[in-house]
């Protein structure tokens, strides 16, 4: 991964069904709402160094509704 | 339990109450996902068996043609008793599940973490100055029965009389109607009373938020209370002391796994998912309600179809070393607590009662082992878990 890439982190609420994967292994990047569903915190940009917790909590959700977006500076 | 015929193939004549598949269904599912992804019974009045992933999940997705009015096979369909949610199917589903959902939240559920320790300690204190005990009878299962106990507001006690209910619906009931009628009888007097007192009387309990909480404005009614205490208790007790007894079985016969989870309890979080993964306990049913095809496969309305968590979740096609646990496994999909939108209301209680038992357990007795002179007995159902399950310490 260049060091130009950051990600982005979001949440397909139709998909979303609370398994709350999510918030248990990256808190910093996805909150649960009042039933419990997930997410992502503000825009949903990852910032330097949680990557890896991006990529684990897509690598979990079991309703396929975590996107983890690459996106170039400049 | 009546004599059952043995079963000669698998592939067109299962039946999940079979002693070799009570005893170890993995190969069996294994050589099935291998040569007949979807098997099918005639008995039970005819039943499918999907054993993969993909087909798990399009089941559980497909609300239309595989509904969740009768959840559980038996060898007759007794009349229909709600459990709402977990028996509703959309569009009613969604409005019953989103009145539990608040309850049960992981913060609602940390709530409880503190008396779920005291618990877990208490029971320890019973039998950690012994050789050894029985990890299933008095460790696994009182645990879920005391903390439900606690969140419903009732004596702790009455643990026994909720243990009893279980086993009459969910192993008794399956081929005993009466046994299921008078369990369902006890529970909604038991019940009734109570919700009677907390109308009157509040407290901060589950039975006093379910006689208040409202679906689409209006006061839930006495039966659907009913029968989502009856699904809380049925859902919650049992699932939660097989999935607690089958972690400890596999720490007592894993003495290398048990030794890195000593060493590193941080990942503690990761070897809870990858127990759920390979030991599920939970095995749910659909009921097809119109003819359709999964994959190719013909599903007839009026049958009903197993649907298999724990096998979706040994599928090599979705987990490299599906039969191997490896505790620290870092992509873990599995589906334990189901698919879509019949996921587990009590997912994240579960999770802090299985985290909560085996960090205690391990504090307590870091060394411990199968006992070579005790049988390891399984439950028979549709909840897998040790019914007995006898351990030396040391």
């Amino acid at each position: 991964m260049s060091q130009k890439t950051r990600l982005k982190v979001r949440v397909d609420r139709a998909r979303c069904q609370g398994h709350a994967r999510c918030n248990a292994l990256a808190p910093e990047l996805f909150d649960l709402d009042e039933l419990g569903n997930a997410r992502e915190i503000g825009d949903g940009s990852v910032p330097a160094g949680l990557e890896d917790k991006a990529w684990l909590a897509r690598a979990n959700c079991p309703e396929l509704a975590i996107d983890v977006i690459e996106e170039q500076d400049g | 339990m009546s004599p059952r015929p043995p079963v000669n193939d698998w592939e067109r004549d299962f039946d999940h109450l079979d002693p070799r598949w009570i005893e170890n269904p993995y190969p069996i599912w294994d050589e099935l996902r291998r040569h007949c992804p979807i098997a099918h019974t005639d008995r039970f009045q005819g039943v499918y068996f999907p054993s993969r992933y993909e087909d798990v999940r399009a089941v559980a997705y497909d609300t239309e043609h595989f509904s969740s009015r009768r959840i559980v096979v038996r060898e007759t369909a007794p009349p229909r008793q709600p459990a709402p949610p977990i028996t509703s199917d959309p569009p009613h589903h969604r409005p019953a599940k989103t009145a539990l959902l608040p309850a049960f939240t992981p913060e609602a559920i940390g709530r409880h973490e503190p008396r779920t320790r005291d618990i877990c300690r208490e029971l320890l204190d019973r039998v950690a100055g012994k050789p050894g005990c029985d990890a299933a009878v008095d460790y696994a299962q009182e645990i879920p029965v005391r903390v439900i106990a606690h969140m419903l507001g009732v004596p702790e006690q009455d643990g026994d009389l909720f243990r009893k209910w279980i086993h009459e619906v969910l192993e008794l009931g399956i081929t005993d109607d009466q046994a299921l009628a008078r369990a369902s009888a006890e529970m909604t007097a038991y019940f009734s009373e109570r919700m009677t007192d907390r109308r009157t009387s509040p407290r901060d309990d589950l039975i006093s938020y379910f006689v208040r909480a409202r679906i689409d404005g209006e006061l839930m009614t006495e039966q659907h209370i009913n029968g989502t205490l009856r699904l809380l208790l049925i859902a919650g007790i049992d699932t939660t002391w097989s999935a607690i007894g089958s972690c400890l079985w596999h720490l007592a016969s894993h003495p290398a796994d048990r030794e890195r989870l000593l060493a590193e309890p941080k990942l503690m979080p990761f070897a809870v998912e990858e127990f759920l993964r390979a030991y599920a306990p939970v095995t749910m049913a659909r009921e097809v309600v119109a003819d359709t095809q999964v994959n190719g496969c013909r599903f007839k309305a009026g049958q009903m179809v197993l649907l298999s968590f724990p096998a979706a979740n040994r599928d090599p096609a979705v987990f490299s070393d599906a039969d191997r646990v490896v505790i620290d496994r870092k992509e873990n999909r599995h589906a334990a607590f189901g698919l879509g939108i019949h996921r587990c209301v009590g997912s994240n209680l579960a999770r802090m009662e299985i985290r909560v038992a085996l960090q205690e357990w391990l504090a307590r007795i870091p060394a411990f082992r199968l006992d070579a002179n005790g049988a390891v007995k399984w439950s028979e159902g549709t909840v897998r878990g040790p019914r007995r399950l006898p351990v030396l310490f040391g």
